[in-house]
């Protein structure tokens, strides 16, 4: 254990000082930069806690996607006016210190101060697992004891594509979202868009169906295959879908879909609202599993891509 | 036997772990761009190369060689990619048609 402890410990500063890179730097696009590293760091320490599932979610949604998303973001804003951002009075400062110091004290007598031996529900969890057909206790949670948040999870994530294209302007709906980058042909990237996928894919589809008895799941493995599909788009294989196909939109909305209606069903089978009836849990839990991978993957992939953008000027441009 | 496969591993992985010091100091002393992307490219390939040939007897199953072999073949291949991409950024003049705004063929 002592070899571990200046790793454990490595980690915890890199950590802090990523985490203070990010506030303090001055430059948007730093930032974003910083927030991916951060979260690979994070992935890092959660394999040292043994949370191997979160590590997988937090390296591919937290750093991964989010940090796509916000180098996006930042490569669209336009550069911070010193002259504008003006800084906050003292008096503003001070309080949002204080107020930040209380939250981490607090924060950290709760860690501190938790009882011998810290109170759990994981033997609770273990002990009806096997009801479920599941071996990874992380997927029994998040399908069988607290589907509730699983299906709000699916939801939420239609609502944040709604949201995303109701930033289209009124001439741009119908459009396609606007060409992420064009790569010249024989480039690289091309070439990777070109090879990387199919592993890619399977990768994802193997993160999902090992989810079932080992880490991984839906949300790890809907990533993995959202990322192919925007490296075939940032490399320019294919063109996004017109916001306006009414298969795509199926394909968003499927997973919740399937979700609430064998929830449904089970107010009728089973007593309750996302009960599952005896002895079908696992093949109704594989079933919205891989339904809710597809719509999560589809969902990722355009919010990626960002809202539809008038056709004449993509035109021009690619 | 088994001790011999012990000192091959150790063996092999201390030295990609040396790549991977001096790519390090390469990344970090380097004058420009392309000098420190070569020095990245070199511990990733030869580095991570290393560590996987030396975990390799450690591993029994034959789906866990595909496995340790196929995480350093994507690493390459990602790297090389990586490296190309970066460096076009860099010296945009002495690609053939790498502006961005060019016409796909």
């Amino acid at each position: 254990m002592s070899l571990t402890a200046p790793i454990d410990l490595g980690l915890a500063i890199l950590l802090l000082g990523l985490a203070v890179w990010v506030i303090a730097a001055s430059a948007t696009y730093r930032a974003a930069e910083g927030f991916i590293a951060y979260g690979l760091v994070l992935a890092l320490v959660w394999v040292r806690v043994g949370s191997v599932d979160v590590a997988l979610t937090e390296a591919a949604l937290g750093s991964g996607l989010t940090g796509l998303l916000l180098l996006r973001a930042a490569a669209r804003l336009p550069p911070a006016d010193p002259a504008e951002t003006a800084r906050p009075g003292k008096g503003v400062r001070v309080l949002a210190a204080l107020l930040s110091a209380i939250l981490t004290g607090g924060l950290a007598a709760v860690v501190l101060l938790l009882p011998e031996p810290a109170p759990t529900l994981a033997p609770a969890a273990a002990a009806s697992l096997p009801a479920t057909g599941m071996g990874n206790p992380v997927t029994g949670v998040l399908l069988a004891y607290r589907a509730i948040d699983t299906l709000g999870e699916s939801i939420v994530l239609v609502l944040a594509l709604v949201g995303l294209w109701s930033l289209a302007p009124d001439g741009a709906w119908g459009g396609r979202p606007g060409a992420l980058t064009t790569a010249p042909a024989g480039s690289a990237l091309r070439f990777l868009a070109q090879v990387l996928p199919p592993f890619g894919i399977l990768v994802g589809i193997h993160l999902l169906w090992v989810g079932a008895d080992h880490p991984g799941g839906k949300f790890q493995g809907a990533t993995v295959i959202a990322a192919m599909w925007v490296l075939i788009l940032i490399a320019g294989l294919r063109r996004p879908p017109t916001v306006t196909s009414r298969a795509m939109r199926w394909l968003v909305v499927v997973g919740s879909l399937l979700f609430v209606g064998i929830g449904a069903a089970g107010t009728w089978l089973a007593g309750a609202f996302l009960a599952y009836p005896d002895g079908l849990a696992k093949p109704l839990i594989l079933a919205i599993e891989a339904a809710l991978t597809l719509s999560v993957a589809v969902i990722l992939g355009l919010l990626l891509a960002g809202p539809p953008e008038a056709e004449c000027p993509t035109e021009a441009r690619s | 036997m088994m001790a011999a496969q012990d000192i091959f591993t150790v063996a092999t992985v201390s030295l990609g772990a040396l790549f991977f010091l001096a790519g390090t100091l390469g990344l970090l002393r380097f004058p420009d761009t392309l000098t420190r992307l070569h020095a990245l490219t070199k511990a990733d390939n030869l580095g991570l190369g290393l560590i996987v040939l030396g975990l390799l007897p450690q591993v029994s199953s034959p789906l866990g060689w595909i496995g340790l072999i196929a995480v350093w073949l994507l690493a390459l291949l990602a790297g090389a990619t990586v490296g190309q991409l970066l460096a076009g950024a860099v010296r945009p003049s002495t690609g053939t048609s790498a502006h961005r705004g060019d016409p796909p063929a």
